[in-house]
């Protein structure tokens, strides 16, 4: 064994959970006793005025829209990046990512730009009759380029683990494409895809950089609740915003406990 | 004969092709329509805005004196985030693979919480705690130092999350045979563990640092509006608040070409000691 101090061992422990305390732990608990610090009942009366029941609404509405689009494609992508050959593989795969690695805000502007007036698109939708920007259209298109990649990245590597002798032996024993698909491949990396629709359900409720541009933020009309939320504390409706703030952060640990029991069935 | 770098021992097994007949080709096909309408299509506009007046134009935007300053805060802060990041991350990933003590499943899911966490409710979590009214006496809203605090929560699980499986899997003979030779606990760290850890370190590092870079929603409210908290991404939304798109595109590019190479680059210096470790 390891000759290590039980000093230092427990200096370790005490700034590493020191540090989650002050970050993370004791903030989050905060948020707790400020929305109930004037009792529940005026927490609840805060987020159940019409205002904002409808940016509740309008956030889980976009929510599932963009993620069954991500599913659909993050499940047809995984098994065209695993299961075929292709030039331009790579490209697609890294193209996949960028995602990640764009500021909301940069990904609000690109869209903002492209569906506007002058925009590629946006003059001619316009001429047509089609609102994208400042409308659900424009939101849901936002949402979808933030969680684009999650569920395609979790279904990558379960496509690779699970191998593809069981769908060739399917084939073999004369299953067409579809059958194969949805009785070998799709059973064999459900928990896979589980595990990144959660994450993209998580990432969908909270967006707030991409959809506060392209939204235009109408109250009652294209507000979202974490727009909401910060409309409400700017306005020093603490109590409303911390009331807010608890709910979605509910649906966060919601989210965190599916994510491990997910985690758990895939291992 | 040695082996190309980058090949395997081994052949891969020939795919299947996964829809037959014309099936592959609709598939890519699909998938290309889509990525390129939601991702490539909206990213070359903005690319094509930034450049519009030309190129003398795109430097004036990037460089007058809100853009620079909001550009240098932005990196600074990152730099330090990330850095923090590094060693509270590892230790944290030490902790919870070789350490136990009562509650570590529970701190264990807590680490993702800020991936969970919608940003606007960071912001505000941090400021009901570090706020004006902060009930320890700690005011960070509308300062440098609140900044570099909301990067540092919604940066927190990439480098533990990097780390954590590899120091699972890192074989402890090593580190007994270090010790047995005589070597101190932090020798041991220094020489033996630190090597293996190091690209898994990279890796999170580069993704806290793309992070930082790029946030938005935890600082819009403890920022305060103020010039001297307006990182990047603040700046590029009060530029299209105000109608100034293409100030906003130039400094938009430039975040996206800094993530990109930071990403680009670490991949790099991941593979390249990867293949020195062994």
């Amino acid at each position: 064994m390891l000759a290590s101090p039980t000093v230092s061992r427990l200096g370790l422990r005490f700034f590493a959970l020191g540090y989650l305390s002050l970050l993370l732990l004791i903030p989050v608990g905060m948020i707790v006793y400020r929305a109930l610090e004037h009792g529940a009942g005026a927490a609840l009366d805060q987020v159940t005025t019409p205002e904002a029941l409808h940016a509740f609404y309008l956030t889980i509405l976009i929510a599932a829209i963009a993620v069954t689009a991500n599913t659909i494609f993050g499940i047809g992508c995984a098994l065209l990046l695993v299961r075929s050959e292709f030039r331009g593989k790579a490209l697609l795969n890294a193209a996949i990512d960028l995602p990640f690695a764009i500021s909301p805000v940069v990904i609000g502007l690109s869209l903002y730009l492209l569906y506007g007036r002058e925009g590629w698109f946006g003059g001619w939708l316009l001429d047509n009759g089609f609102q994208i920007l400042f409308s659900l259209p424009g939101m849901v298109l936002a949402t979808i380029f933030v969680s684009l990649p999650f569920v395609v990245r979790e279904v990558v590597p379960v496509l690779h683990e699970i191998g593809d002798e069981q769908e060739q032996a399917a084939q073999t024993l004369g299953a067409n494409w579809w059958q194969t698909f949805w009785r070998v491949t799709l059973p064999a990396i459900r928990w896979g895809v589980a595990y990144g629709v959660v994450l993209a359900t998580a990432r969908a409720l909270g967006e707030f950089g991409a959809v506060a541009i392209v939204s235009g933020r109408v109250v009652g009309e294209t507000e979202t609740a974490p727009l909401w939320v910060w409309r409400e504390f700017g306005q020093f409706n603490l109590t409303g915003a911390y009331a807010a703030s608890l709910v979605l952060a509910m649906l966060a640990i919601g989210t965190l406990l599916a994510m491990n029991a997910f985690k758990r069935k895939e291992a | 004969m040695t082996p190309a770098p980058g090949a395997r021992a081994e052949a891969p097994p020939r795919p299947v092709t996964f829809p037959r007949l014309g099936g592959a080709a609709l598939g890519r096909g699909l998938v290309t329509a889509y990525l390129s309408v939601i991702v490539l299509i909206p990213i070359a506009a903005l690319v094509a805005k930034s450049t519009e007046g030309g190129l003398a134009e795109f430097w004036d935007s990037l460089t007058s004196p809100l853009a620079i300053s909001a550009l240098k805060l932005t990196l600074i802060a990152s730099v330090i985030v990330t850095l923090i990041n590094v060693v509270a991350g590892t230790a944290i990933a030490w902790v919870l693979v070789r350490d136990s003590f009562p509650g570590k499943r529970i701190v264990n899911s807590v680490i993702d919480l800020p991936f969970a966490l919608p940003t606007v409710v960071a912001g505000i979590t941090l400021l009901a705690l570090y706020g004006t009214d902060s009930p320890v006496g700690i005011n960070v809203a509308f300062t440098r130092a609140g900044v570099v605090m909301a990067l540092l929560f919604v940066t927190l699980p990439f480098v533990v999350r990097a780390v954590q499986p590899v120091l699972l899997e890192l074989d402890r003979e090593m580190e007994e045979a270090a010790a047995s030779l005589g070597a101190g606990p932090l020798t041991t760290f220094r020489r033996v563990i630190l090597p293996n850890l190091t690209p898994a370190i990279l890796a999170g590092a580069a993704l806290a640092f793309a992070r930082a870079i790029g946030e938005f929603g935890s600082l819009v409210l403890l920022s305060g509006n103020l010039p001297k908290t307006q990182v990047a991404s603040l700046f590029i939304f009060a530029q299209i608040e105000s109608g100034n798109t293409t100030g906003a595109a130039a400094v938009s590019v430039t975040l996206l070409v800094i993530a990109l190479v930071v990403l680009l680059l670490i991949g790099r210096l991941t593979h390249w000691s990867l293949r020195h470790a062994r």
